[in-house]
């Protein structure tokens, strides 16, 4: 019982939430983001990337990219459960941003610890935004496995499955050399950087592989550290995904319930049958039970780092089942409506499925954690 | 303070110091006045108590942790509780860890003490408080009735006001410890004419009426085990002050009972002992971490059922389930992260029951053919305890408000669905 009571979200944590919560609202409305990202419904629409860069620079000013970067490297050395709950509600908006790509960034750099690390988190603190640029062509999540390589101090290769590539301005790449994985860090504008966006189902994101052609980049964590650093920082990752499909849980389920209390069948309203209910009640159960658990496992990251990892797997795992639950359900209480284009339910829905497979779906994280608890299988 | 704490006493750091003091306390009592293991055969849990050797052993440790002021410290002292403010859980949590028996007095301590607190004269509050605390009079509690369980409100039982006493008739049933009890609280009806406002609440003295009014029959539960029953009333005559609340306010009382026994009252209930009490010992049931070891001992395919990566990712959910539970009960007492204030209260029992089920009905999996073996047979593997505590699983996700009630509440208070009837 070393943690405090609370999770370490005392009064400076809610009030960012609730900046947070003004935010989304005055800007973020669902109509809105559907109006910005499903304009084209045509199966073989053009792969832009849509988002609003002028809300991103209000979210530099606000400071939201600062929170849980350290003092020492420009930050506000926030606890982790500060970004837990902005990835929260930016989940509820299911906010088309380079958010959650530059929280992640930002905890890699921080592990990493370097000086050169350093004086990227400050850039990140300013509002710069970041992605990693650290999986290998077969999706793989370990910190070791990567395709890019680096030679004589450049880097050459392919990294797959960049998040937010295309919003963002800083790369932190895991390259690998004969002493082992390193970190480097590239401008994405720089020259030899060719981003090709993938064809993704999440209309609220993007993704993409990058190819790099011998790029000059700068050394964020020796050849042989990178992997660990990748490893260390996966607690925070994982937290962060799981904290957005809450978010976005919590959408799901209340938009579902206020359809389902007033659409009129039978002479009733839906809700009113409890086939309708009860799993609606099951999803809440399931948010819940998620959210707990990832508050719970960043306030361990911050406070009892080493079950930092295996709360972390149980958060994603929580949180990842419950993404396909809520979102499975929301479409399919909402009848013919919920399967349109038209309908607001599928942005959701979408941006659950692509959060529950990220950084290792549930049977994933569960495996890891039964090695964790168990031992290796024999 | 400190000083009388135990060398390895540990504070947790948002106890206010009146907590502080108190969970010091209970650690260095604790410490030394462990009743040990019993020496009679205790059943998994209270509900299914039926030796009076056995009930009285845990008489003995209720009665003396409520001396040393470990169970309703937070009751009024003129109550016969502590008159501290929100030290409970920490008398609770203090007991959990140092792995105690379980309180005999369940449903006196969880249901009929905060409703009788809260609702009951003076008079009658602390002549009869301070013996339900201590564990030396049990009580019971007379709701269901053959026609009324889930639909609660429809009471049979009547009480007809004769005079200055009541006179009371019907047929209780699925009541708990009602062969032990002193004391029960009853809800029954005075108005046939009006459903919910025509019921009225009690507290009956029935061991003094046994066989003066009051007849008390043993049902037997699917596993032999009996420890309900069911409780006939023929003419019983009770005096007034035994009501509690107005005449008609039944079912306003009933509601301060079912939210103490769902573990959403305004009052903690005194507990010791249960959940995950022995878990690092492998051998406890109800707690997902056991299955780990229970996996390492079973053998399924020539390997051992640890190695079995079907039965490694059900044992997985099982742990990250029961930690979810535990992180919401710590989630409640942190007031920015609960955006409706009953949202978890009210899923306590719910999730607890079918959690606890879930676990040993993975156990009994993990156990292979061996968990074909009742808790009778010499070769049951773990003496039988998972089979049991799987089929015993099933009393609780039927009592309190069976799950699928739970469901219709939580759907209709917290999410604002409209109601299922
Ligand atoms: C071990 C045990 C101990 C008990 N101890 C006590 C005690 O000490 N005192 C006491 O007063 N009672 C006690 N009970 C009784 C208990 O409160 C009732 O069994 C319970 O309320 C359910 O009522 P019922 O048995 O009549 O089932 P029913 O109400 O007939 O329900 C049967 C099934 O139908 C479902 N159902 C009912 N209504 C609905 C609905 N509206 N929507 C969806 N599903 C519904 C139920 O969930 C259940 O699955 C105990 C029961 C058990 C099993």
């Amino acid at each position: 019982m070393a943690q405090a009571t609370n999770f370490g979200f005392g009064e400076d944590e809610a009030m960012l939430r609730d900046s947070a919560i003004k935010f989304f609202d005055d800007n973020c409305s669902p109509d809105k983001l559907h109006g910005l990202v499903a304009a084209d419904s045509d199966v073989n629409r053009s792969n832009e990337c849509h988002w609003q860069q002028s809300l991103w620079q209000q979210i530099g000013e606000l400071g939201w990219t600062a929170a849980c970067i350290p003092e020492a490297a420009g930050g506000m050395g926030m606890p982790l459960v500060a970004a837990v709950a902005l990835a929260e509600e930016a989940g509820k908006a299911a906010f088309p941003s380079p958010l959650i790509s530059t929280f992640n960034a930002s905890f890699v750099l921080t592990a990493a610890a370097t000086d050169n690390a350093n004086k990227t988190l400050a850039e990140i603190a300013t509002g710069r935004a970041a992605s990693l640029a650290i999986t290998n062509e077969k999706g793989s999540w370990e910190g070791s496995d990567t395709d890019v390589e680096f030679i004589d101090g450049k880097l050459s290769g392919t990294a797959y499955f960049v998040q937010d590539a295309r919003k963002s301005e800083i790369l932190v790449v895991a390259a690998k050399s004969a002493a082992g994985v390193g970190l480097y860090v590239v401008n994405a504008d720089s020259t030899g950087i060719t981003i090709e966006a993938d064809s993704i189902i999440d209309l609220t994101r993007d993704q993409a592989h990058i190819t790099f052609d011998k790029v000059s980049a700068t050394e964020v964590a020796a050849a042989g550290d990178g992997d660990s650093a990748i490893n260390q920082a996966m607690p925070s990752i994982l937290c962060i995904t799981a904290a957005d499909m809450v978010g976005t849980g919590e959408w799901l389920l209340q938009t579902t319930v206020d359809y389902a209390s007033t659409r009129i069948q039978f002479d009733r309203p839906l809700a009113f049958f409890q086939a309708v209910k009860h799993p609606l009640v099951n999803v809440m159960l399931a948010i819940d039970a998620a959210k707990s658990l990832t508050y719970n496992a960043a306030c361990a990251i911050s406070q009892e780092p080493e079950n930092g990892e295996k709360l972390a797997r149980m958060a994603k795992s929580a949180a990842s089942d419950m993404a396909v639950f809520s979102s499975s359900r929301a479409i399919q209480f909402h009848g013919g409506i919920g399967f349109t284009w038209e309908c607001f339910v599928h942005l959701f829905f979408k941006r659950q499925m692509h959060n529950q497979v990220l950084y290792g779906d549930a049977k994933y994280q569960r495996a890891k954690l039964a090695d964790l608890l168990m031992g290796k299988a024999a | 303070m400190a000083d009388t704490a135990p060398a390895n006493a540990t504070a947790t750091p948002t106890d206010t110091p009146e907590q502080a003091k108190f969970r010091a306390h209970c650690q260095q009592w604790l410490a030394t006045n462990h009743p040990g293991q019993p020496t009679v055969k205790l059943p998994q849990g209270a509900l299914e108590l039926s030796d009076p050797a056995a009930l009285a052993w845990l008489q003995a440790w209720q009665k003396s942790a409520y001396d040393a002021g470990l169970i309703g410290c937070d009751y009024s002292k003129e109550t016969g509780g502590g008159g501290l403010t929100n030290c409970q859980a920490i008398a609770n949590h203090e007991m959990l860890r140092a792995k105690t028996p379980y309180l005999p007095n369940i449903i006196g301590l969880g249901m009929a003490a905060p409703t009788v607190y809260f609702h009951a004269q003076d008079e009658v509050k602390q002549a009869l408080l301070p013996k339900l605390l201590s564990g030396e009079e049990i009580w019971c509690q007379g709701f269901s009735e053959p026609g009324a369980g889930s639909d609660l409100a429809n009471q049979q039982t009547f009480a007809e006001k004769k005079g200055d006493s009541w006179v009371i008739n019907g047929h209780k049933v699925w009541t708990s410890l009602a062969h032990f009890a002193s004391w029960m609280i009853l809800l029954c009806r005075t108005d046939k004419n009006d459903k919910y406002n025509g019921l009225s609440y009690f507290v009956v003295p029935i061991k003094a009426a046994l066989g003066k009014g009051v007849t008390v029959r043993p049902l037997i539960k699917l596993t032999g085990e009996t420890g309900f029953n069911e409780v006939i009333f023929e003419d019983l005559i009770i005096e007034d002050k035994y009501r509690l609340d107005e005449v008609g306010a039944g079912w306003k009382v009933a509601m301060t009972t079912l939210a103490h026994e769902r573990g959403a009252g305004m009052l903690t209930t005194p507990s010791a002992g249960g959940l995950v009490t022995e878990e690092e010992k492998g051998t406890a049931v109800n707690s997902a971490a056991a299955l780990i070891q229970l996996a390492k001992d079973s053998y399924r395919d020539g390997k051992t059922s640890a190695d079995d990566p079907v039965i490694r990712d059900a044992i997985m959910q099982m742990i990250i389930r029961q930690e979810g539970f535990r992180q919401n009960q710590r989630r409640i007492g942190a007031k920015a992260l609960n955006d409706h204030p009953m949202r978890l209260p009210l899923q306590f029992k719910l999730v607890a029951t079918e959690i606890g089920q879930d676990i040993a009905q993975l156990a009994y999996e993990i156990e292979g053919i061996g968990s074909s073996l009742n808790v009778t047979d010499a070769n049951a593997p773990g003496g039988g305890q998972w089979p049991l505590a799987y089929m015993n699983s099933f009393g609780i996700t039927i009592a309190a408000g069976a799950n699928e009630v739970q469901r219709n509440i939580l759907g209709e208070r917290v999410l604002n669905m409209p109601k299922s009837k």
